[in-house]
């Protein structure tokens, strides 16, 4: 089949191909000491591919110089024989024992305390048993709102159809508590509980950003731009798309999320500032067990 | 061979293999594995896929190791990329951000390295599917089948680790979602999610060690000990083939190691090679600083993982609202379904499958001929099944993309979803079982026509 013409002829082929490979291995090594040039990241990765792929060929065509044939082997089985041997080794080690069951539990005693010490600073990695610090927010009352660069947030800067992201001023805004969204609705379209009649100033609604399903930051507003027609307000999380009806105090409307979604009482100061009214209104973030669903769930 | 008068080059390597083995004794050993068989059939090259990947992700990731600070503390970027000048960013994120727009080479090396996890992935994956169908998890492979298996879990936690480490957007955003999984497991989520991330999210600086170390080092380690493990497994049992021919339950035929399956497999590992680093170099993948740095106040819409957590997402908003409460207490709150049990109920099911038909059967013989996927039409059909319903909460995950493209409603999308994944499976069970029966049928009127036709030339012959 593969006759001393062909046989050369392949040969040839793979050292043509292992030169190639040389070529553009070499390519490689330019583009990369080449400082500035355009699409370097794109001329390095097709320059070490190509040297890749010729390697490849080269193997490729070179199997038909040294391809052997097929060959047989058979199957192996269990050894029986070799496995009760060793049974019968561990058996017969252990015949001058006499005390077995009490160097057993003794061993036993041992080993599951030293597994516990060994596992017991596992519990240095975090507050483990203490739960309250993640219900702990920065928000008090008085605390007046500030944006990303820390200015105060005006009243008048929260338009309809529009969200802010805001924080409470001097706390740090990487905290899952801090971050609020700020959106104003016309007063009369409210249907808040009558325990938070005052926490919407002028129809300015807070509610925390962060969605009390999966955590992520709720980073879309639905604003309805012809009412009658299109679906109320909402406030959406990109992440699985639950969405909350800032009308209402923050009910779940759509998607998995469980619980709604606390929010801030509001109160304009002298200065025109939004501060908060005090806490939240249940707990911030994703749920875990034993969480109050929060006042809002009637 | 052994008659002819060797040439120079030979007495060389001759000479080599003697001055090893009087050091080693190792030659016995050598002579076994270069004499090893392996089937020719191409379905035996998918694990070598992923073997030749991993290679490529130790490799291309050791090279991010040496740029990247796997640090929270906040820095104001003032780097060569203008529009993310002045803004405040982790550690963590700029150093990526470095290593990819201004270290040489730095976005090659990181874009293979992703395009190396999602491949290696893929190619763990298709090499699973080939084993179940074909059977070749049965006796006496099931360790060999539970050690792959361990592999593809751990897979999934490193390249989602690998990910969250670069602190882009969409990182915070998937840690946010772990974090809300951790939290959800009944009775001692909230202690566990304490634990992982020294306090509320987004956790304390520690986290990022601790995610550092497991992506670097332990899960890396652990890796590699398994594939060692599976490897020497299928090597002492020796490979599965497919039935026909010569082959038989007691007899394997193959390719030896050397000198037939080495260059084989050789250029199997360079094309591997040149595939993903072609990928790496010319198409683009996670540009991080398109996203922009995280802050648990921002998101971002149409935000995707990686193709293999896709299952997740879409089991995450598939669900609908359904927390466990007594009275005003939440007990098992919604990720719980989606994160949690359902990749359980995947997994455990995988994990379960060789007991689980070992028991429907009652075939406890040993098997080294594989089964074609039509002859047990019953596992081939429990499988599809199976696969049709985790591709279906796959593209659920998707659904916010088929809008944007197509202005599908989202909602419409998911009450279809929401139906669909109870209705397909039955129907794909169904289906396979008539494909399988009807490829059946068909070789046996081949083979019908075939004994005919024989039978009249040779009668035709006689007369």
């Amino acid at each position: 089949m593969t006759g001393p013409r062909s046989s050369r002829r392949a040969e040839l082929a793979v050292a043509a191909l292992l030169g190639l490979a040389a070529v553009c291995a070499a390519g490689f090594v330019a583009v990369y000491a080449l400082d500035s040039i355009g699409h370097q990241t794109q001329l390095l990765g097709l320059t070490l591919g190509a040297a890749f792929a010729c390697l490849a060929a080269a193997f490729i065509a070179g199997r038909r110089l040294v391809a052997g044939e097929d060959a047989e082997d058979e199957y192996g089985g269990p050894a029986p024989e070799a496995a009760d041997e060793i049974g019968a080794l561990v058996e017969e080690s252990a015949t001058g024992i006499e005390r077995r069951r009490l160097l057993a539990g003794a061993g036993a005693a041992a080993g599951a305390a030293i597994g516990a010490a060994l596992l017991a600073p596992v519990v240095s990695l975090g507050p483990v048993f203490d739960l309250a610090s993640m219900a702990r927010t920065p928000w008090r009352r008085g605390r007046r709102l500030v944006d990303e660069t820390g200015a105060p947030v005006a009243a008048s800067a929260v338009r309809a159809d529009e969200f802010l992201t805001a924080y409470p001023e001097g706390a740090n805004p990487e905290e899952i508590g801090s971050p609020i969204i700020l959106i104003r609705l016309d007063p009369a379209t409210l249907r808040l509980p009558a325990s938070r009649r005052s926490w919407a100033p002028q129809g300015i609604l807070a509610y925390s950003k962060i969605c009390t399903h999966a955590g992520c930051a709720i980073a879309l507003y639905r604003a309805p731009l012809f009412q009658p027609v299109e679906q109320p307000p909402g406030l959406v999380c990109p992440c699985h798309y639950s969405t909350f009806d800032p009308a209402t105090g923050g009910t779940v409307v759509f998607g998995p999320a469980g619980r709604a979604l606390p929010q801030l009482p509001l109160r304009i100061d002298r200065a025109g500032n939004l501060r908060a009214g005090g806490t939240f209104s249940g707990p911030v973030g994703p749920s875990w067990w034993g969480v109050r669903r929060g006042r809002a769930t009637s | 061979m052994v008659g002819r008068a060797p040439r120079k080059g030979d007495v060389v390597i001759r000479g080599a293999a003697r001055t090893v083995d009087e050091r080693t004794h190792a030659a016995p050993f050598g002579l076994k594995a270069l004499r090893y068989l392996f089937p020719e059939h191409w379905t035996f090259l998918l694990g070598e896929v992923a073997l030749y990947t991993f290679i490529v992700l130790i490799a291309t990731g050791t090279y991010l190791a040496l740029f990247f600070h796997p640090s929270t503390a906040q820095v104001v970027y003032h780097g060569s990329y203008a529009p993310l000048d002045g803004m405040r960013m982790t550690e963590a994120y700029r150093s990526t951000v470095h290593l990819s727009l201004d270290v040489r080479a730095g976005l090659l090396m990181r874009q293979t390295h992703h395009w190396a996890a999602d491949v290696f992935v893929a190619a763990i994956a298709i090499h699973l599917m080939r084993i179940v169908f074909t059977g070749a998890f049965r006796k006496p492979r099931e360790l060999t089948y539970y050690v792959g298996l361990t592999i593809l879990t751990l897979a999934l936690l490193e390249g989602y680790l690998g990910y969250s480490l670069v602190d882009d957007l969409l990182s915070g955003m998937g840690l946010a979602i772990g974090y809300a999984v951790a939290l959800s497991i009944p009775f001692v989520g909230a202690n566990i999610g304490q634990l992982i991330w020294g306090g509320p999210f987004p956790g304390t600086p520690d986290f990022w060690s601790r995610m550092y170390i497991a992506h670097v080092f332990l899960l890396p380690l652990l890796i590699a000990t398994l594939i060692a493990l599976h490897l020497t497994l299928v090597a002492s049992l020796h490979h599965t083939q497919f039935g026909g021919g010569r082959r038989t339950e007691r007899r394997l035929v193959g390719l030896p190691a050397f000198p037939s399956q080495v260059p084989r497999s050789l250029g199997l590992m360079f094309a591997v090679f040149a595939a993903l680093f072609l990928l790496g170099g010319l198409v683009e993948i996670n540009p991080i600083w398109l996203w922009g740095p995280y802050h648990v106040g921002d998101g971002t819409n149409g935000a995707q993982p990686d193709w293999y957590l896709g299952w997740l997402i879409g089991a995450l908003r598939l669900m609908p609202a359904f927390d466990v409460t007594v009275l005003d207490y939440t007990v098992i709150p919604n990720p719980f379904w989606g994160g949690v049990l359902f990749p359980g109920i995947v997994f455990g099911t995988l994990f379960a499958w060789p007991s689980i038909e070992r028991r429907v059967s009652g075939d406890r013989a040993r098997h080294n001929l594989l089964d074609r996927p039509r002859d047990v039409r019953w596992r081939t059909a429990t499988a599809t099944a199976f696969l049709s319903w985790l591709f279906l909460i796959f593209l659920a995950g998707s659904a916010d993309r088929a809008y944007v493209l197509f202005g599908w409603s989202y909602e419409t999308q998911l009450q279809v979803y929401r139906v669909l994944v109870f209705v397909l499976p039955p129907t794909v069970f169904w289906l396979t079982l008539k494909v399988c029966d009807e490829l059946r049928r068909n070789e046996e009127v081949v083979r019908n026509r075939h004994e005919a036709e024989t039978e009249a030339r040779a009668a035709a012959h006689r007369t």
